[in-house]
């Protein structure tokens, strides 16, 4: 299948936001699932890439691990992962024979699957994409980026811990670095083991645990992303 | 799904360029055409250089985050601790280079007098420069790093690598095969979602054919230094590392429990085994450690095996 035959599969997305970091393990898996969950509470579709090759964690996230994936006459179908196919997925993790596979590929092998992820994915109509990515600044990135660019991002979601080292870790490096760069910080979750877990079983976090300190910063970096995207009737 | 790409038959298989999983990628005819059955020369020019370091031990993880930086670190001072001992630490994390900062070195390359690093970070004009680099020349530098540095005798060469299975994995493995790995130390936190990426790194070692020393589980549990009592920040929903190395026959090395000062030390650049030698992190530390010797040492380098015959 040729990426350029359905150049169409993203026209219906309104908003795409890349989920990044340097660093790894801060959490970008996790606030990819987290700001998906929370915009589809505000009504909206939303569908989330997952184009970490290496460690593909958002399946698990949202209880669909082992899940097919099948093709349509415009490229691969989403996946949903609720009742109301309000959120969809697309994940290296789905085409994965055995999920201990590791994908041990180098740079070109994967930037060709991710060309195919972003222009092969019939995601239909979505209000928003949220592309997570994995650790580092590498060839996924500029991959992304590149086949991306067409589509103008709506920005990136940069997402750090405290510790200057990327900092039980200490507190304010966020937001320290969001001036530095002259960006919007839009918050700061507190580590939250019931958010843990609860990814870790693939719940809904927001629907569950609207009494975690970790739910008000969540659905407040939410909110910030609405309000700075006004619908776009295009 | 016959669109996605299968393992890749490997640039210098026969297979190369020819086989079903090769369509579609990009590299298909560098590979059909044969220009990557030639072993790279730099092979065998890294082998010489490293007969003059007896251990070699790669610290890997599927995942990131986990603490394997400050691991390595960690591993390095605590072996440096003896000064007859001489130790290398190099840092192939080229897009997050951490080592530097947690060593804190800013430039200089001696930690002590027997425990040098090295590190892209090293190079970089300013620490906030991103290093934007796609897989070839990240390649090429882990080549430089291991045939152009000078390490002189080393007892020790520690690799702290990117999290993921990929480019630097493999060059690190490929450059290093002829010249003994004595195995690799995987870190892991109690979560599922760390355990799902590093049983992917352990079949990676399987498949590189790489040695692996043990596994590391890190930020196990925390204890208040105040009341002491223990809580479980990252939860072992599924058993933890205990349980996944049961299950894949796999040694379990020990369990690092979370101190906040250790990312204080690391933010100093200092070691946190001499800066709070009474935590129980400490001694954790401390027993992976020896029980990574004690490996080293029951599975001598060829070299060794030769001069003590």
């Amino acid at each position: 299948m040729e990426a350029a035959a359905e150049p169409g599969n993203l026209a219906g997305v309104q908003h795409i936001i890349l989920v990044l970091s340097g660093k790894g393990g801060v959490g970008k898996s996790t606030i990819s699932t987290q700001l998906a969950l929370a915009l589809r509470h505000a009504g909206k579709k939303v569908g989330i890439l997952d184009v970490d090759l290496c460690g593909p964690s958002i399946p698990r996230m949202l209880q669909s691990q082992g899940r097919a994936v099948h093709q349509c006459d415009s490229g691969w179908v989403p996946v949903f992962v609720d009742q109301e196919q309000s959120v969809s997925l697309m994940s290296v993790g789905f085409l994965l024979e055995k999920p201990d596979e590791a994908v041990v590929w180098r740079g070109p092998k994967k930037n060709a699957l991710i060309k195919q992820f972003v222009s092969d994915v019939a995601w239909g109509e979505l209000d928003y994409l949220v592309v997570d990515t994995p650790p580092g600044t590498s060839d996924e990135h500029m991959a992304t980026v590149e086949a991306l660019r067409p589509y103008r991002p709506l920005g990136a979601l940069v997402v750090t811990t405290p510790q200057e080292c990327t900092s039980i870790f200490s507190s304010g490096g966020g937001e320290e670095l969001a001036r530095h760069a002259g960006v919007p910080f839009l918050g700061s979750v507190p580590l939250d083991p019931e958010l843990t877990r609860s990814l870790e079983e693939g719940r809904d976090f927001i629907q569950e645990f609207p009494k975690s300190p970790a739910f008000p910063a969540l659905t407040s970096i939410a909110q910030k992303i609405l309000d700075a995207t006004p619908a776009c009737l295009s | 799904m016959e669109e996605v790409p299968h393992d890749c038959p490997g640039a210098d298989s026969a297979q190369a360029g020819r086989g079903a999983s090769c369509q579609g990628c990009p590299n298909q005819r560098l590979c059909a055409s044969g220009a990557g059955a030639a072993p790279d020369p730099a092979i065998e020019e890294i082998k010489e250089k490293m007969k003059t370091v007896k251990h070699k031990i790669l610290v890997l993880s599927g995942k990131g985050g986990v603490g394997k930086s400050t691991f390595s670190a960690h591993l390095a001072h605590g072996l440096a601790e003896d000064e007859n001992t001489q130790i290398a630490l190099l840092d192939i994390d080229i897009c997050g280079p951490s080592i530097p900062k947690i060593m804190g070195l800013e430039g200089e390359q001696y930690v002590e007098d027997n425990l040098g690093v090295m590190s892209v970070g090293f190079l970089l004009s300013s620490p906030d420069d991103a290093v934007i680099w796609r897989g070839p020349k990240k390649n090429g530098m882990i080549k430089q790093f291991l045939r152009d540095v000078d390490w002189g005798e080393v007892d020790y060469l520690i690799v702290d690598t990117p999290p993921g299975t990929s480019d630097e994995h493999l060059s690190v493995v490929q450059y290093l095969a002829t010249a003994h790995i004595d195995g690799a130390v995987i870190i892991t936190t109690p979560q599922e979602v760390s355990l799902q990426d590093v049983r992917k790194e352990i079949n990676f070692c399987h498949k590189v054919k790489l040695p692996i020393i043990g596994v590391v589980e890190n930020m196990s549990g925390f204890i208040c230094p105040k009341c002491k009592k223990e809580s479980q920040i990252f939860p072992p929903t599924t058993g933890g590392a205990e349980v996944m190395c049961q299950d894949l026959k796999v040694p379990l090395l020990g369990k690092v429990p979370l101190d906040p000062r250790i990312g204080k030390s690391c933010d100093k650049g200092q070691s946190f085994l001499v800066d709070a030698p009474d935590s129980p992190a400490t001694s954790a530390y401390r027993s992976i450690i020896q029980r990574i010797q004690e490996f080293c040492n029951l599975h001598p380098s060829k070299a060794e095996q030769l001069i003590s015959s």
